[in-house]
């Protein structure tokens, strides 16, 4: 049951075991289990990262395709949803609509790409994906009318999803059931059920045969696959697959801006937690997330602990001055990648 | 009698002013083992690059059981019934052993577009895998990856994986290259009985004379991309020894 769930790509480490089913139960029992909305947003936070940073997995580290166009598929999704709701009403029914024709959307421009220039070389896809990702950015400054430009939108979502909802009238051990918890668990399902979607996928025949190019093209085709075929059909279920995390997404956030979903910072932060956790495993996009998201939001508050503790002393306040978290950060990566070149999970896995 | 399975007509390929091959014109029947000789660089892996069709060819033409493909990509050539075992190993080296062999067999039966079901469920495919794995004497290493393996083991794999496609037309090129003594008779063995399938065009790139005089029912010689001489392989190695200076020592007596 449990090895048909994930789909025979079982951890093969007990610690990696331990980690996921911590990660796993903690983001299942996240309202209940941590208090004030801070804590939730980064258990959102974290559920939706794991989906966009696993679907650029299947991409890069089954595939072998470099896309830089990872969030712009993302973002609409994310526009899709915001610009029904905002311009069509907070129902249900713009929420869906808007969100299949963000998703789509999604899927014929990865299909227009990836036909385009998947012919051609592997490094041409990469450079095509930056152009339109940066002219799709522009355009949506550009179209303010629609899109809100830089200020992005902030829309209203269906009632039942509103903190000011109430499921029950009694707390469930000790939590109102308000609309926000079912929002979240709305996010917490999807993610879940796209990631196992996605472990299957990779451990299908189509998912051997996308390894199976990543290790070699000349030989894929030899032996009789159509190697374009197959790169589009990943680079467009991928880009389905972001383009739902941004849907959700972005009904979580009530809010869609370039900040948040077009951006390059984005997309260079979800290379980093793929590479972290270990290209081609699909559990480092969660070991990746997870460690990413929460060094994000907590790494600022625990420095200034820190250098509160050491004011006395010299020059170590100065250095964990929570200015500086950024450094710190990009310290603690460029150390991951240098000691676990095969990520956390290769690490985990002992063949790192 | 039956007709060719495979012809080149006039088959060309010219790099700038270079003619790798040179309007090479030959028909390969079924049930038919032809050997290829030919100094180093006079064109023989061209000649194959031109039949499976990572080369496309200047001029001529590649027939299929009499069907022009000349234009058709690889992949289809490979459907089409053209197997190829490289010269230079091209393997997927992260992979298992058995897992190479099984990526051949889903191709062969076009299954590789099914996301759903699971590789691990896929029973058949499995098992056919295992059986050309121990064809090539493999089975210790079917869980190793590629990388792992010696040369001589990739070697056996490069074959296995063209076998696993169960061809029309099997192309060896050079396949005991770089193996020990004692390793290249599995492949020489296995050679010998895909010769003994009447259905099977075989052609072989081999510079070894005995494995020639033991395997081959026809002999041609490509110098400077021409074919230069066609015929059975006593007469036209006769030839070939007197002409030796000017073959360069394309065949190695052992
Ligand atoms: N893609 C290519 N571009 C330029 N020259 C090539 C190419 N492929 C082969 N050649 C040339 O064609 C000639 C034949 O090479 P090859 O077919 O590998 O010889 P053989 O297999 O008989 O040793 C050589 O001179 C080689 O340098
Ligand atoms: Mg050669």
């Amino acid at each position: 049951m449990l090895r048909a769930i994930l789909s025979d790509d079982l951890p093969r480490s007990r610690l990696l075991a331990v980690l996921l089913a911590v990660i796993l139960v903690v983001l299942a029992a996240a309202p209940f289990l941590l208090p004030g909305t801070r804590a939730l947003e980064t258990a959102a936070r974290i559920c939706m990262f794991i989906v966009l940073v696993a679907s650029y997995d299947l991409l890069l580290g089954y595939a072998g395709i470099v896309s830089f166009a990872h969030t712009m598929f993302f973002g609409m999704g994310a526009y899709g949803v915001a610009i029904a709701a905002a311009h069509l009403g907070p129902g249900w029914l713009p929420i869906g609509a808007g969100a299949a024709a963000g998703v789509a959307l999604a899927a014929l421009t990865a299909l227009a790409i990836a036909l385009f220039s998947l012919r051609v070389r592997a490094i041409f896809f990469a450079m095509i994906t930056l152009a339109v990702a940066s002219a799709m950015a522009v355009l949506v400054s550009q179209l303010s009318g629609i899109t809100g430009g830089e200020d992005g939108l902030n829309f209203r979502i269906p009632r039942e999803l509103t903190p000011g909802f109430r499921l029950l009238e009694e707390p469930v051990f000790g939590t109102r059931i308000t609309g926000r918890v079912i929002a979240y668990y709305l996010v917490f399902g999807t993610c879940l059920a796209l990631f196992l979607v996605m472990l299957r996928v990779v451990n299908s025949p189509f998912g051997s045969v996308l390894q199976a190019i990543r290790e070699n093209a000349f030989r894929a085709e030899a032996i009789g696959y159509r190697v374009v075929v197959y790169r589009a059909a990943a680079t467009c279920l991928a880009a389905v697959i972001a383009a739902l995390a941004g849907a959700v997404f972005a009904v979580w956030l009530r809010y869609v801006g370039p900040g948040t979903t077009l951006g390059m910072e984005i997309m260079i932060d979800i290379l980093l937690m793929v590479v972290i956790g270990g290209m081609g495993t699909m559990y480092g996009a969660v070991l990746g997330a997870t460690i990413f998201v929460l060094a994000q939001n907590y790494l600022q508050a625990l420095m200034e602990r820190a250098a509160a503790a050491t004011a006395g002393l010299p020059l170590l306040p100065d250095i964990l001055n929570p200015d500086r978290w950024l450094l710190w950060l990009g310290l603690v990566f460029i150390l991951s990648v240098y000691f676990f070149p095969a990520g956390i999970v290769g690490r985990l896995r002992g063949r790192a | 009698m039956n007709g060719p399975s495979l012809e080149t007509r006039g088959l060309t390929v010219r790099f700038g002013g270079h003619v790798a091959v040179d309007a090479v014109s030959c028909a390969f029947r079924p049930g038919e083992l032809t050997a290829i000789v030919g100094p180093n660089g006079a064109g023989k892996t061209t000649y194959f690059n031109l039949i499976s069709g990572q080369l496309p060819a200047t001029a001529g033409q590649v027939l299929l059981e009499g069907r022009d493909i000349t234009r058709a990509p690889v992949a289809a050539r490979t459907r089409a019934g053209i197997g190829r075992a490289f010269q230079l190993t091209s393997l997927f080296p992260a992979l298992s052993v058995l897992e190479n062999v099984r990526l051949v067999i889903q191709a062969r039966q076009g299954r590789g577009l099914r996301a759903f079901p699971r590789v691990s469920a896929q029973r058949d495919l499995i098992a056919a895998a295992e059986a050309v794995v121990e064809r090539v004497k493999l089975t210790r290493l079917a869980k190793s990856p590629v990388a792992a393996l010696s040369h001589g083991d990739q070697r056996k794999l490069e074959v296995a994986m063209m076998i696993a496609l169960e061809p029309k037309i099997y192309m060896f090129d050079e396949p005991t290259a770089g193996m020990s003594l004692d390793e290249a008779p599995v492949i020489l063995g296995l050679i010998a009985e895909i010769r003994a399938d009447p259905a099977a065009t075989v052609l072989l790139v081999e510079h070894k004379m005995d494995v020639i005089r033991s395997l081959a029912d026809r002999l041609i010689v490509l110098h400077n991309g021409a074919l230069v001489a066609d015929g059975p392989p006593a007469g036209v190695m006769a030839s070939a020894i007197v002409r030796e200076a000017y073959l360069g020592g394309a065949l190695e007596d052992v």
